[in-house]
C-alpha cells in the first residue's frame, strides 16, 4: 500500500491510500481524511474521503499548493502510528429484495445487460456461485457493510461487504447505463453496493429497494430533520431483508412520521474485527439488537 | 417585490456563489458557471457581489416586474429588451413596475447572468441561494423557473442607470477555446503518445453539456498502458476504484470521450481522470455552446496560480472602474 499525492488542478490535492479497495485502504484515507479535518487548516474549503483515496479543496490564495502537499505529508506520517479504531454508527435498512419496481425498470433496459434472459439478482447470484435468489439474499444480507464513500449525488451511500475478499459479491455494471432507476434503489457496481437516493440514470445491477429515506432536501422527515443526508462515511449497515407487507408498512410509517429508524453508536476497531470477523460481526448485530 | 415569471427561459436557475462544504456527501458547490459575469451583474446594480441572480441557459426568460428595479446582464451577448426596446449588455437599467423584461437571440457566449438590484431573495440553504436540481435543493423549489413563478426580490440600494464595464475588462472564450489544464490524477494511466495526441487535438464541445459537466468530442481515443486491474475497479482499463472528482476534472470514460466537470459535478465515480482544468479558466466553460471547437492546454502550477492571479487582478480592474 503506497500513498500518492496529485494535484487536481490549483485548487486539489488527490490522495491515494491505495490503487485497490480494501478494508486497510479505506481506513487509512478516511483516518488521514479526519487528521486533517482536526488540523483545521486555514484556507481549507472540502475534506472528501473516497474509498481507498480521499481529496481536499483548498483556496490557493490562503494556502500554496505546495504547501498543502507538505501538511498532507506531515499529517501521513502522524495517522500511520494511530490505531485504526474509529467512532462509527451501525443504522439498520430494511430491503424488498427482487421487487417490483426494480424488476421492472430492469426489463426495460434488458438489451443493455450481460444477460438479458435473468434477472438482476439471478444474474449476480450465479456468477457469485450463489445458490440462486435465496442464497443471494442471504449473502448480501447476511454480513455488515461499511460506508465507504457518500457521493456521486446527494446522500448516495457506497458500501464495501464486511467479510474476506473471496466472499464478496462482484458483479460487472450494465454494458450501458440506464436513464433511469426508482429512487432507494439497493444496487451493485464491482465490489460496491449502493443505495440510489434520488431516481435517475445508473448502471449498477439492481437487487431491491429500501422503504427509508436517506436524502430529503425539505427534511421534514423524521430522522432527516437534523440533517439532510442520512450517512456518513465509515457509518456501518445492516441490510434486513423484508417483504411486501412490511415494505408497505414501513413507507406508510414514514409517510405518517411514525417510523424510528434503528441506530446505535458503535466503536470499531479494525485490528479486532480483521482477528475474527464473523465473530467481529456477531457482536455488531449485538449492538444494534441492544445486546 | 417579487417578479413574475411570464417565459421561463430553457433552463433559468437562481445562483450565486455556491455552497461549499458539502461535497463529502455529494452535495456540489453549485452557484452561477461564470463567477466573474455573475459577480460584474451584481456590482453593475449595486448589490454584494455573491447575492443571488439569475442564469439563463441559451434563451432568456421573461419577466414582469411588480415594482421598479436596476438591472444589469452580463455573461453570454443575450441582448435585454425593456418592453420590447433594446438595452446594452455589461450595463445598468431601469426596469419600472409594471414592464417586461425579455431578451434577444443569443448572439455569443452560452450563459446569462441577470441581476436585480436587491438580489432573488429565495432561502438559504446550506449556506446559500444557488438551485442544485439534481438534488432538489435550494434556488426556486429546487428547479428550474416555470411559467407563473413569482421570484421574491429583496430591498437593493438605489444605484444609477448607466453603470458599464469597459469592454476591454470582459473575458470570454477564443476561437478554438483553449482551456488550459494540469495533468495529473491518473495521467499515467495513459500511454505517452495518448498524452500527446490528447493536446494536439482539437475537440468539439458535444450537446450533452450542462451545470454537472462538459462533454468534448472528435478527438482521437486515447491508448492505455496496460495493466491488470485493480480489485474494486472494474473490468474496463479506464475504470478506477470510485475516487472523489475535482472540480474541473477531466475524465475521460472508455478513453473516447472527455468530461470536464463544473459546478454541480458528481462529486466521485469509477472513471479515471487526465487532469484538472485550472482554475482560472473554469468560467470560460460556463461560455461555451455546443460544437464550439476546444483544446486542452498544458500548464504547471506555477502558470496555474499566475492565471488565478491575473484574473484577480482583472477582477480589481473591473472593481475601480465602477
Amino acid at each position: 500500500m503506497k500513498t500518492r499525492y496529485s494535484y487536481g488542478g490549483d485548487e486539489h490535492i488527490f490522495v491515494e491510500c491505495d490503487e485497490e479497495m480494501s478494508l486497510d485502504a479505506f481506513f487509512k484515507s478516511l483516518s488521514m481524511a479526519t487528521a486533517v479535518k482536526k488540523a483545521k487548516i486555514k484556507g481549507v474549503t472540502e475534506i472528501c474521503p473516497a474509498n481507498a483515496s480521499f481529496q481536499v479543496k483548498f483556496d490557493p490564495d490562503v494556502i500554496k499548493p505546495a504547501e498543502m502537499l507538505k501538511r498532507l505529508r506531515m499529517i501521513e506520517k502522524a495517522a500511520a502510528k494511530a490505531n485504526p479504531l474509529i467512532k462509527s454508527r451501525i443504522i439498520e435498512i430494511p430491503v424488498y429484495y427482487n421487487d417490483p419496481w426494480t424488476r421492472e425498470t430492469a426489463m426495460r433496459f434488458r438489451d443493455r445487460h450481460q444477460d438479458p434472459k435473468s434477472t438482476d439478482i439471478e444474474y449476480t447470484a450465479r456468477i457469485n456461485g450463489l445458490d440462486g435468489v435465496d442464497g443471494f439474499i442471504r449473502a448480501h444480507s447476511g454480513a455488515p457493510w461499511f460506508v465507504s464513500m457518500v457521493g456521486f449525488v446527494a446522500g448516495l451511500p457506497f458500501l464495501y461487504q464486511m467479510v474476506d475478499r473471496k466472499r464478496q459479491i462482484q458483479s460487472p455494471k450494465y454494458l450501458r447505463p440506464r436513464t433511469d432507476t426508482p429512487k432507494l434503489t439497493v444496487g451493485h457496481g464491482g465490489c460496491f453496493a449502493a443505495i440510489y437516493s434520488v431516481r435517475g440514470a445508473g448502471g449498477y445491477q439492481m437487487f431491491g429497494i429500501t422503504p427509508v429515506p436517506i436524502y430529503d432536501p425539505n427534511q421534514k422527515i423524521k430522522h432527516l430533520r437534523d440533517f439532510m443526508c442520512l450517512f456518513r462515511p465509515g457509518d456501518i449497515v445492516r441490510f434486513k431483508p423484508i417483504g411486501r407487507e412490511e415494505y408497505d408498512e414501513t413507507v406508510a410509517a414514514v409517510e405518517k412520521g411514525k417510523f424510528k429508524l434503528k441506530i446505535k453508536d458503535v466503536t470499531f476497531d479494525l485490528r479486532e474485527f480483521q482477528k475474527d470477523m464473523d465473530g467481529y460481526n456477531a457482536k455488531l448485530m449485538g449492538a444494534l439488537n441492544g445486546h | 417585490m417579487a417578479i413574475k415569471v411570464i417565459k421561463p427561459g430553457l433552463s433559468t436557475t437562481v445562483q450565486d456563489l455556491g455552497r461549499p462544504g458539502y461535497y463529502h456527501i455529494g452535495i456540489p458547490v453549485s452557484g452561477g458557471m461564470d463567477r466573474l459575469a455573475l459577480k460584474c451583474a451584481n456590482l453593475l446594480v449595486g448589490n454584494k457581489e455573491g447575492a443571488a441572480v439569475l442564469e439563463a441557459v441559451f434563451m432568456g426568460p421573461e419577466l414582469q416586474f411588480t415594482e421598479d428595479a436596476v438591472v444589469a446582464v452580463t455573461g453570454a451577448e443575450l441582448p435585454p429588451l425593456v418592453n420590447g426596446e433594446p438595452r446594452e449588455t455589461w450595463t445598468s437599467f431601469k426596469v419600472k413596475k409594471g414592464q417586461t423584461l425579455s431578451f434577444g437571440f443569443l448572439k455569443k457566449g452560452a450563459r446569462a447572468y441577470i441581476a436585480i438590484s436587491g438580489g432573488i431573495d429565495v432561502p438559504v440553504v446550506l449556506g446559500s441561494r444557488s438551485t442544485y436540481a439534481l438534488g432538489a435543493l435550494g434556488g426556486f423549489k429546487g428547479r428550474k423557473l416555470d411559467v407563473g413563478d413569482r421570484l421574491p426580490v429583496g430591498k437593493g440600494r438605489v444605484v444609477k442607470e448607466g453603470r458599464r464595464i469597459p469592454e476591454k475588462l470582459r473575458r470570454s472564450p477564443g476561437a478554438p477555446a483553449e482551456l488550459r489544464m494540469v495533468p495529473g490524477l491518473y495521467w499515467h494511466r495513459i500511454t505517452e503518445a495518448a498524452g500527446k495526441q490528447f493536446f494536439s487535438d482539437t475537440w468539439k464541445v458535444a450537446p450533452e453539456a450542462d451545470r454537472i459537466g462538459y462533454r468534448f468530442r472528435g478527438g482521437k481515443p486515447l491508448d492505455f498502458v496496460p495493466r491488470e486491474q485493480p480489485f474494486g475497479a472494474g473490468s474496463d482499463p479506464s475504470n478506477i476504484v470510485d475516487a472523489c472528482y475535482p472540480y474541473g476534472s477531466i475524465q475521460v470514460p472508455g478513453g473516447t470521450e472527455p468530461i470536464v466537470l463544473h459546478r454541480d459535478a458528481v462529486s466521485g465515480g469509477g472513471y479515471f481522470m487526465v487532469g484538472t482544468v485550472i482554475s482560472a479558466d473554469m468560467d470560460l466553460i460556463g461560455q461555451l455552446q455546443p460544437h464550439t471547437p476546444a483544446r486542452f492546454v498544458e500548464v504547471t502550477m506555477a502558470q496555474a496560480l499566475k492565471a488565478r492571479n491575473d484574473q484577480t487582478k482583472l477582477y480589481d480592474k473591473i472593481k475601480s472602474s465602477l
